[in-house]
């Protein structure tokens, strides 16, 4: 009968040897530390946890009703030592976990650098960190590595103990870069670039997907990470390289389309101003990219005439555009900042409507004449310069 | 989905086509028929036993705060059948979508049902459940005859329905957001999900989220200016305490929710953007106002819990309450830091050290008034005479399976751990882990303790037993393998698997809910089987479990004045001081009573409200317009009814504390029945 009772017990242990928990045991080393402070952290709690969990057990035993020999005290109800140690003890945990936690946030902060490649080895003058842009689409994942000119969609390779610095962003919904077996993971968000350090110390072949649900094809929003010696990561970089596919603007509209299970993708080269230009969101040619917007915006920004600085946003430029019942149809900020986009906008406006719009912003002198015009962020007037409060509002107002 | 052009709106049904049914899902039209054919069933029983002027005149246009916090009750409990479904529903589709298999779910409908899952069981089951119970006892344990604005309460809960009824029609007109229950932009934005499926989710919350501001006010009012005299502050029933500072919050976050979901109809709507990628919106925005609104929100949930179990645990050990005043503080501190901390639900968003370790701290910090109270239960029962009752069954189960839950929240708490384990399986166990071990256990805990005090007579033990032993061990089978599927890497939301290693834990999982549906139906044969023999049961004392606060000092149920005179207060547990200075009930010297009357305004004023947020979600503008100026109208006509409140007479109020008298005199009497 014993033996029976332990049956369920050994059950539960050989399915948990048989599984393969990554977030406890990790390849790398930044997940590593990360799966340290959760130990450190349940540690420190199950010094409290355990504690209550028995004494509830014990106090529910020992005065049952029926137990008529336990002391029994209706009127017992303050005790200034029990009330001390009842917020003091979870208090001395809370600080001791706060520092791990300050420190440890900090440390492993995934914007920071590594400052080492595993437990023994600090950073050195020779770990050059890979670099590697990330772009969560809908629904697959694409890499590009600047330094060796590739890219893949749903696959990834880096050498073992070499820094990689992610630079993440998005294009259309919030997604989450996770690679369990490397480090924690980090929002991608359009519009906006996130950064993730990480390092893989165990060649092997991880999962990576997306942790933040991204809408109908989220669930097949999976990579494979190969953590390869040097050698094989030289041989990954050939296969791209020997690859017919290339990426450039154009591939990377048609990519950007949504689409499920893609199959795994390289491409021999990628333009080098492709990742700027998706952070910014112009990688339509003629759309103002917001690097830009915001260069204007510095300068005190084009006042009224910004307003008609749109043009139509039609299915052709992108078909995940939907006009709200009560709104304007959607529309893009066109692109005025180098002239060649100036005026490859006023080419492909060419109807009167169009150029209408952009008469509006002949203060400018862009359309006004015949000569290119000559407007740079660096050079953009300040069009409306705020008056100052203090000249305004004479102070005995006060 | 191609949408450059403004969708097609007839000017008579707005965007509503026949293609909005679902037909060609069977799932949907076996649920529709099965719904159909049950709806039917009550209509026809209804009106067979002629119950619906009952039901219209003595509960549905009620203002008694009883009746409406029963009203509550049985929303909450409907609900959690339906999204107690939809987590079958989930459990059966990631037990079986491995090795190239889609399971039996689609994308879009699978999404609808995570979405709806969440939004139901926090909205529409946990929130009723909540404010049923505080809108029950509250007015009972401060002594009061009813809540401060009782037409308001009747209106709250209507509005509260309001809510339910729309995200219901969803699942059989059109479709449910395919989201995540808080609906982040960009996902939730125009271009994402053009169609009504946010929109349901945005009227839903905004017409079930003003009867829950109403409510708050309502009873936050209540609490602060109609205590009995001498019932100060600090001799109010923990209960009302917790009650006081769910309300508090209440108050305090759902304008929050409000403004953020306005902000996100008018990007929707009128093509402003606030949440927008493009010209200037910034998503992130939203996901700090909606978590400013949600973590307030989850210990709006587990506050009132908080009291239900320091009245349990207190009365069944036939004890004071163990460090009322620390608890007092304790739930304080609670109510004031849970507003210092809602970032930890975006660590990964890239805040940056200082930040996160910021909100991990203070988050951490919460964990300290909350130990102290699981302290504070646990010496309440340290030289006690503990009687197993079911609420107290309930409430050990709640101990040991709250402080799992717990360390796991302090764990998430810790950034660097949070970034492996945000968003994974771990996560979903942890907040089912405190969700249903805290909310849950306490709704089943009040249910039994208080059922005696609301219908006079008690539930069935041993259909609770089965029900309580099929939860708690259902919960862990279904929740332990959740958390080691977080352990594997495995993020929440997904709908189908590649590692064949996954599986079995999922069909652990699986087997976790069948033995909570077994605990959901023994539960609803307990009540059945406890009316059935409700004369077997009968409670004739008002105070079956030697109870401690003014609640039990009345009858079981209680009439609609609660209390014949106003009950003078002299210490923190009113009624059992009253019953050891061997307090005597008044026989005589009734006089009349002032009470509110009923209306119907409350039903129909939510009616129009819903009318108005359907229309709006199908774009059927000239149904909002009229329906706006009916509201409008309606709202104006009813400040003219000058019949708002009556006296009971004092003969009424005799004969009722006559027959209590005869009551209990003939249970006292020598040959009573045992």
């Amino acid at each position: 009968m014993p033996k029976l009772r332990l049956l369920p017990l050994l059950l539960v242990t050989g399915l948990l040897g048989g599984c393969n928990m990554v977030v406890m045991n990790p390849s790398g080393d930044v997940a590593a530390q990360q799966r340290d402070l959760i130990l450190i952290a349940t540690g420190l709690m199950l010094v409290v946890i355990i504690p209550v969990m028995v004494m509830t057990v014990l106090f529910a035993f020992r005065y049952r009703a029926s137990n008529t020999e336990a002391p029994y005290d209706p009127e017992w109800d303050h005790s200034t030592q029990i009330e001390l140690a009842v917020w003091a003890v979870p208090l001395l945990i809370i600080i001791a976990l706060g520092a791990f936690t300050w420190a440890g946030t900090h440390l492993l902060d995934p914007y920071r650098p590594l400052g080492r490649i595993d437990h023994q080895t600090p950073i050195a003058e020779e770990h050059e960190p890979l670099e590697v842009q990330v772009v969560a689409l809908d629904w697959k994942w694409l890499f590009i590595l600047p330094e060796y000119g590739v890219a893949s969609v749903n696959e990834l390779a880096a050498p073992v103990d070499r820094p990689i610095t992610f630079k993440l962003t998005s294009t259309s919904v919030m997604n989450a870069f996770y690679i369990p077996a490397m480090a924690g993971m980090i929002y991608t968000m359009p519009g906006m670039e996130t950064t993730l350090h990480g390092v893989i110390n165990k060649p092997g072949e991880y999962e990576g997907f997306s942790a933040n649900y991204s809408g109908a094809g989220f669930s097949k929003m999976r990579f494979a990470f190969h953590g390869t010696d040097e050698a094989g990561f030289d041989a990954w970089i050939e296969k791209a390289r020997s690859s017919e596919a290339v990426l450039d603007r154009e591939t990377y509209l048609a990519l950007e389309r949504p689409s499920e299970g893609n199959p795994v993708q390289l491409y021999s080269q990628a333009d080098a101003d492709l990742f700027p230009l998706i952070v910014n969101m112009c990688v339509q040619p003629g759309m103002m990219c917001m690097s830009e917007m915001a260069a204007i915006d510095r300068q005190g920004g084009l006042g009224l005439a910004g307003i008609h600085n749109t043009l139509p946003l039609t299915a052709a430029l992108s078909d995940r555009k939907a006009q709200p019942v009560f709104g304007a149809a959607p529309s893009y900020v066109a692109a005025i900042c180098t002239e060649d986009e100036a005026i490859a906008g006023y080419d492909a406006a060419n109807d009167a409507e169009l150029r209408d719009r952009f008469a509006s912003l002949s203060g400018f002198g862009l359309l006004a004449a015949a000569q290119p015009p000559e407007i740079t962020p660096a050079t953009a007037p300040n069009m409306t310069p705020l008056p100052s409060r203090a000249a305004a509002a004479p102070h005995d107002n006060l | 989905m191609a949408v450059t052009t403004p969708v097609p709106v007839s000017p008579i049904f707005g965007r509503l086509t026949l293609e909005a049914l679902p037909i060609h899902e069977p799932i949907l039209v076996v649920t529709f028929a099965v719904v159909a054919l049950g709806a039917a069933a009550l209509l026809g029983a209804l009106t067979y036993f002629r119950l619906w002027g009952y039901l219209w005149r003595e509960w549905f246009t009620s203002v008694d705060h009883k009746k409406i916090g029963i009203m509550y009750m049985v929303l909450g409990i409907v609900m959690l059948l339906r999204g107690f479904a939809d987590a079958v529903m989930m459990r059966l589709q990631q037990a079986i979508a491995f090795g190239g298999s889609e399971g039996y779910l689609p994308a879009h409908h699978y999404d609808q049902i995570f979405t709806a899952h969440g939004v139901i069981m926090i909205f529409f089951v946990a929130m009723p459940v909540v404010t049923g119970l505080m809108n029950y006892l509250v007015p009972l344990q401060i002594g009061a005859r009813d809540v401060s604005f009782p037409f308001l309460n009747n209106f709250s809960f209507w509005m509260t329905t309001g809510g339910a009824v729309i995200v219901m029609a969803s699942l059989f007109v059109g479709e449910f957001a395919q989201t995540g229950w808080l609906a982040f932009p960009p996902l939730s934005g125009l271009d994402a999900s053009p169609y009504v499926g946010v929109d349901y989710y945005i009227w839903g919350l905004q017409v079930a989220g003003v009867g829950t501001t109403l409510s708050g006010i309502n009873l936050l009012v209540t609490i602060i200016k109609m205590r009995a005299p001498g019932m100060s502050l600090m001799k109010m029933p923990v209960f009302t305490w917790t009650a006081l500072c769910t309300n508090v919050l209440i108050v305090a976050s759902f304008p929050v929710l409000t403004a953020v979901l306005v902000l996100l109809s008018l990007d929707r709507y009128v093509g402003m953007n606030f949440f927008t990628n493009d010209f200037g919106g910034n998503a992130m925005m939203y996901v700090n106002l909606i978590w400013i609104w949600g973590h307030p929100e989850v210990y709006i949930l587990i506050l009132p819990m908080f009291g239900v179990f320091s009245e349990v645990v207190s009365t069944f050990s036939g004890k004071r309450l163990f460090g009322y005043t620390s608890m007092v503080y304790a739930t304080v501190c609670i109510t004031i830091l849970s507003y210092l901390v809602w970032l930890h639900h975006f660590f990964t968003m890239g805040s940056g050290a200082s930040v996160n370790s910021f909100f991990g701290i203070t988050t951490m910090i919460i964990s300290i008034p909350t130990g102290a109270k699981i302290f504070n239960w646990l010496f309440t029962m340290y030289r006690g005479r503990i009687h197993f009752e079911l609420p107290m069954m309930w409430t050990v189960a709640f101990m040991l399976t709250f402080v799992i839950g717990g360390m796991t929240g302090v764990l998430l708490a810790v950034p660097p751990a949070d970034f492996v384990l945000h968003n994974s399986l771990f996560l979903v166990a942890h907040f089912h882990n405190v969700i249903i071990g805290g909310v849950l256990f306490g709704m089943f805990a009040a249910i039994n303790y208080w059922w005696p005090k609301a219908f006079g007579f008690k539930l069935n033990h041993s259909w609770g037993l089965v029900s309580f032993w099929c939860w708690v061990v259902g919960f862990w089978v279904a929740f332990a393998p959740v958390y080691i599927l977080g352990l594997m890497g495995v993020t929440r939301r997904m709908r189908v698997f590649d590692d064949p290693d996954l599986q079995i834990w999922f069909i652990i999982a699986g087997f976790g809910a069948a033995l909570i549906a077994t605990g959901i139906a023994t539960f609803l044969i307990q009540i059945g089987v406890s009316i059935w023999k409700r004369k077997e049961y009968a409670e004739t004392t008002g105070d079956p479990w030697n109870g401690r606060t003014l609640e039990w000092a009345t009858s079981s149920p209680p009439p609609a004045y609660n209390f014949a005179f106003t009950p003078l207060v002299h210490a923190t547990d009113a009624w059992a001081d009253m019953k050891a200075r061997n307090y005597q009930r008044p026989l005589k010297g009734f006089a009349a009573i002032h009470m509110p009357s009923s209306t119907g305004a409350g039903v129909i004023l939510a009616g129009l409200s819903t009318v108005i947020a359907l229309a709006l979600i199908w774009y059927i503008w000239w149904l909002a317009i009229v329906g706006f100026v009916g509201l409008i109208g309606y709202a104006i006509f009813h400040t003219f009814d000058y019949h708002r409140d009556y006296h009971i007479p004092a003969d009424v109020v005799t004969r009722t504390e006559d027959a209590r008298t005869a009551q209990i005199s003939a249970r006292l009497a020598p040959g009573a029945a045992e």
